[in-house]
């Protein structure tokens, strides 16, 4: 054992702190959610290597379709960045929904939430912080993904409004799927599991979609399997928020997987939270 | 000096009153005051088919370190775990610091701090970062918040490592970030299990001083334990577990007591004769024989010192080679074994007795 403190410390000056500390006037749920979220902002500046994670997959992606088959699929490397940018920061944020319960995951494997509950908070304040994680992780990914598309030529029709509207819609979607994989670092102890069993439940969602290749293309089984895929709906509706001509129906058809999620999802999280 | 409890009034009087302390508040802040800080009756909690804890009470009074002695899988933690609101029992009912258990869970969670068995830190962050993150969800706000994490920084000789990840700190400075992490306020009743598994011999001298030290502050401090030389270092009080149950309670020498007036401890020259050894010992004293992990040596309970003087005159007479004897009150191994009819806890560190040969 490698304590580098190896002197006996004495408890002499241990004394004075040992006084009676008397609890402070309790804080909100809110203040008990801020620490948590301050927590997550911590774990940025002390792991950066995590942001490169979150960013290496999308930018691959997004040179790759982009010059590799962006002219064949849409005629030009440019015209297809419009097409396939909007999808792209959706695939990225479903994936990136995998860390917060990854972290759960390794929390509460390691007994930290063992404290956490011991605490007189708010129930609910620590997965209240892996959100806050979440909104940044995916606002970060979103802005460096959209920024590098930026550089390549993408030019938003929209305008700053329409994207700002499409980055909302993204950390709705964000959110959502939040939950499942909160729930999975619920159930999963061993976190590498929950990572692959996530991607396991994303990659035909995030693949089998509109957001690399126009279905118009697939054969018919495909293309209703494809237009029937949630994803879809979500980069359709980031597409025409982004480059003009979204409907009210698509960005509600967006909507509804992620308010669906977090309908079901977060009554079933506090009760396996609470059975823990 | 300024080391204090709710119940020493009178050494209050030198406190810096930068937090709110007052000498009202630290007596008068539990109900009951003069009742036990835990009360458990019947407390259950199945898992399945298994009845992890099987009905046990418990009767901790306030300022003292009570010992849940038991050997891997006895219960311990999960026991431990109810009475932190960790886990709801399944049956029975205990109060902590005066608080219902299953009544208000969120009030007792105001007067108790836990300890896990596994550090209960966050590796990324720093120690100091920590402590802050405890502190703010308790409710200390900016700079009363950093003044207590430099405060227990400094009281647990960590200040050094302060700013660094706690991923790289010692198991022992871990431990002892750990417990700081539990004192952010003073609990009522602090919550230790297994507080030194895994700990070198220096690092868990550091932590049975803070543990000490705790408790003449005015802690109650219930730990858990399958050292038998830690509970009786530590606790005024122990209770023996074994399969959800509680099989014996008292203080170290009640233990010891009930178990008779002492042992008698042979060792023999020629191992070919320990058989026979054994043998005439059982016979003369009429009780088991305790072989050491070595075979070497033998441990018997001896009513009196003359029973024991006799037994060894008829090992002489059997011709049988003692190396060496002696006569020593029981240690807790011993204590475990007449209690369960069965060898120490696997995984403890307890020794044969010191006494028992040279």
């Amino acid at each position: 054992m490698s304590d580098t403190n190896t002197a006996p410390f004495s408890i002499a000056p241990l004394s004075p702190q040992l006084r009676f500390v008397e609890r402070p006037r309790p804080p909100s749920a809110l203040s008990n959610a801020l620490v948590f979220g301050w927590r997550a902002v911590l774990k940025f500046k002390h792991v950066p290597e995590q942001l490169f994670d979150l960013i290496t997959m999308p930018i691959m992606f997004t040179l790759l379709f982009t010059f590799v088959f962006g002219g064949a699929l849409a005629g030009s490397p440019s015209e297809y960045l419009s097409y396939f940018l909007p999808g792209i920061l959706v695939q990225t944020v479903v994936f990136n929904a995998v860390y917060s319960g990854m972290g759960l995951s390794t929390d509460l494997s390691k007994g930290l939430f063992d404290r956490f509950r011991s605490l007189p908070i708010w129930l609910l304040a620590p997965c209240a912080g892996l959100v806050v994680g979440d909104f940044l992780r995916h606002f970060i990914a979103a802005t460096i993904i959209l920024t590098i598309g930026l550089l390549l030529g993408y030019r938003p029709q929209a305008g700053i409004e329409g994207t700002l509207a499409a980055f909302l819609l993204l950390l709705t979607i964000g959110f959502g799927f939040g939950w499942v994989f909160i729930v999975l670092g619920l159930v999963i102890r061993t976190p590498t599991t929950v990572m692959t069993l996530g991607f396991t439940l994303i990659f035909p969602l995030a693949f089998a979609s509109n957001i690399m290749v126009d279905p118009a293309t697939m054969p018919d089984w495909l293309r209703v399997m494809v237009e029937a895929n949630p994803v879809s709906w979500m980069a359709t509706a980031m597409r025409g928020l982004m480059n003009g001509g979204a409907s009210i129906q698509q960005v509600l058809l967006a909507l509804a997987t992620p308010v669906l999620l977090t309908a079901v999802l977060v009554p079933l999280a506090l009760r396996l939270y609470k059975r823990q | 000096m300024d080391r204090c409890g709710p119940a020493d009034a009178d050494k209050m009087t030198g406190i810096t009153m930068e937090m709110r302390t007052t000498q009202d508040e630290g007596a008068g802040r539990y109900p009951d005051a003069a009742k036990a800080a835990i009360v458990a009756r019947g407390l259950v909690k199945r898992f399945g088919d298994v009845h992890a804890v099987n009905g046990v009470d418990l009767d901790v009074e306030r300022g003292t370190i009570f010992a849940i002695l038991g050997p891997n899988g006895a219960g311990k933690t999960t026991l431990m775990r109810m009475l932190a609101t960790l886990t709801a029992p399944d049956g029975g009912s205990a109060s902590v610091m005066g608080y219902d258990l299953v009544a208000a869970p969120a009030v007792v969670r105001g007067v108790i701090a836990m300890t896990g068995q596994f550090a209960s830190l966050d590796e990324d962050l720093t120690g100091r970062e920590n402590l802050l993150l405890i502190a703010r969800l308790w409710g200390f706000r900016g700079r009363a918040a950093r003044a207590r994490a430099d405060e227990l920084l400094a009281a647990f000789d960590l200040t050094d490592a302060a700013t660094r990840q706690v991923k790289s700190y010692s198991g022992g400075m871990r431990r002892r970030l750990d417990i700081a992490a539990s004192l952010v306020v003073t609990p009522g009743v602090l919550f230790l299990d297994e507080p030194t598994t895994g700990l070198d011999p220096n690092a868990r001298q550091d932590v049975w001083r803070m543990i000490r030290a705790l408790a003449d502050s005015g802690v109650t401090i219930l730990l858990t334990t399958q050292y038998l030389d830690e509970a009786d270092q530590l606790a005024a009080r122990i209770a023996v577990i074994d399969q959800g149950r509680k099989i014996a309670e008292g203080t170290s020498r009640e233990l010891k007591a009930t178990v008779g007036s002492g042992f008698l401890h042979v060792a023999v020259n020629d191992s070919a004769q320990i058989d026979a050894a054994a043998a005439t010992l059982k016979e003369r004293l009429g009780e088991n024989v305790q072989r050491s992990a070595e075979g070497a040596h033998l441990s018997v309970k001896a009513p009196t010192p003359q029973a024991a003087n006799e037994a060894l005159a008829a090992l002489i007479a059997a011709g049988i080679d003692i190396a060496d004897f002696s006569l020593s009150s029981p240690s807790l191994d011993e204590v475990f074994f007449a209690l369960t009819g069965r060898a120490a806890p696997v995984g403890s560190d307890s020794h044969a007795p010191e006494d028992a040969s040279s």
